[in-house]
């Protein structure tokens, strides 16, 4: 694998597992990452924290930053969400995420 | 029937600053947003971020840009239709369009710009079996008309300042004979007044405020009379009600534009990148709503975009005209009287 190179593991809406190469140099978030490879993340509000298209479930032990105030307005209207819910566009990709196992969440309008 | 030469569709940042692009070509324009207010996204969702990539600010809020183009879109007195969504668009004698909206306000004119953006906001709808069959029978997703719920039990759902505000409203007015308020946390993200006033009225006992848990189902033989609330803790109930409003936000969705013949692909309108007509003659599509190889969905190339695009409309209402470029440091803005 390259450097600056990490792996994330999408699993999307019909259960089938992707293996993403994600670059740690380049400012991206697991949303980016994810409508970079056309997986079907809407994104619609271009990673504001503004609109839950990117809603995931954190399925692995990794340890995320604390969610911000944005991201817990947003996920308290969201549909469909769990208690390891969090928003891919805040989730930045750097090694500290190598490895994460996230579950896109269903497509809640 | 309003008429005019360009109806845009979409009163957002780039349609407004195409009005004063038409404007420096003698064209009158006239909006129509389903928003109550100009602005499209800026105004609904995001007033107060700023941005760094509009030409000529190093930064600027989202709300402060559409003040500063309806400014400069002024001097072309563009008519505006809000808080009606266009819903058809007709084609008639002469090479003219008429638009009709959902309320049937009707526009009439040569040319048709849509500056749709993501797409007409429409109410976002939980995930709730049968939803859809209550809807005008006990559901409804925005309140026009409040009288509708005189001395009727009403359940709320929602935990911004929509589903406050209205509860607080049906409830001080004394227009619901009995209001619940049903919201998936304990705690409410609006306006710290409202929340605070809402606490209130729940203390009184005016308000049910049942907090961490959602309405998970709907019953009622034609009509709405219960609704099932599911508890955090997994517990339910079931709560007799006349109304069930559920109050999420909006969405934008491509909704009818889907439905004017035009080629769409991935949600968006495919364009000539020669003058951002589509596949109707007379009909373009600017901003973010449409899509050509290379397209960048930035408020930037929607401002060209809308540019180009004018000329081209200018060329079509009149083909025996020789439009000449005038800059505007020649000519100055001359608006409208």
């Amino acid at each position: 694998m390259a450097e600056n190179t990490i792996t994330i593991h999408i699993i999307d809406r019909e259960g089938v597992q992707h293996d993403l190469e994600a670059p740690t140099d380049m400012n991206m978030n697991v949303m980016e990452v994810c409508r970079s490879y056309e997986l079907p993340v809407e994104g619609r509000c271009g990673g504001m924290a503004m609109c839950a298209t990117c809603q995931c479930y954190l399925e692995s032990d990794h340890e995320l930053p604390e969610q911000s105030d944005d991201e817990l307005d947003m996920l308290d209207e969201a549909f469909f969400v769990e208690d390891n819910s969090r928003l891919g566009c805040q989730i930045q990709i750097n090694d500290s995420i190598d490895g994460i196992v996230l579950k896109l969440a269903p497509e809640g309008n | 029937m309003i008429e005019t030469d360009i109806i845009i569709i979409g009163a957002g940042p780039v349609g407004i600053f195409t009005v004063f692009e038409a404007g420096l070509l003698k064209l009158r324009c006239h909006l129509i947003d389903s928003l109550p207010q100009p602005g499209g996204q800026l105004t609904e969702i995001y007033p107060k971020k700023p941005i760094y990539d509009i030409p000529g600010y190093p930064t600027v809020d989202a709300g402060e840009l559409i003040d500063r183009l309806m400014e400069q879109s002024a001097p072309f007195k563009p008519g505006f239709t809000l808080g009606e969504s266009a819903v058809t668009i007709d084609e008639v004698e002469d090479n003219q369009f008429i638009v009709t909206t959902d309320k049937g306000t009707k526009h009439k004119a040569p040319i048709v710009m849509i500056a749709g953006g993501l797409g007409v906001f429409q109410p976002r709808k939980p995930p709730v079996a049968n939803l859809e069959n209550f809807e005008d029978n006990g559901v409804e997703y925005i309140i026009k008309d409040p009288e509708m719920y005189q001395d009727k039990r009403v359940v709320v759902a929602g935990g911004g300042d929509s589903a406050l505000d209205w509860s607080i409203y049906l409830v001080e007015n004394e227009i619901a004979s009995e209001l619940s308020l049903v919201h998936r946390r304990s705690s409410f993200r609006g306006h710290l007044d409202s929340v605070q006033k809402v606490m209130d009225l729940a203390d009184k006992g005016k308000i049910n405020l049942i907090t961490e848990a959602e309405v998970v189902g709907l019953s009622g033989n034609g009509s709405l009379n219960a609704v099932d609330i599911k508890h955090k803790d997994g517990s339910q109930i079931t709560k007799e009600t006349d109304h069930f409003v559920p109050l999420f936000g909006l969405k934008p969705t491509l909704g009818p534009i889907s439905t004017w013949g035009l080629e769409i692909e991935k949600n968006a309108i495919k364009v000539d990148t020669r003058d951002y007509s589509t596949n109707r003659p007379g009909i373009y599509a600017i901003g973010d709503v449409n899509t050509y190889e290379g397209k960048l969905k930035l408020i930037l190339c929607g401002f060209h975009e809308g540019t180009i695009a004018v000329q081209s409309a200018f060329a079509r209402i009149f083909p025996d005209k020789k439009n000449v470029l005038k800059y505007t440091t020649v000519n100055g803005v001359n608006g409208f009287e």
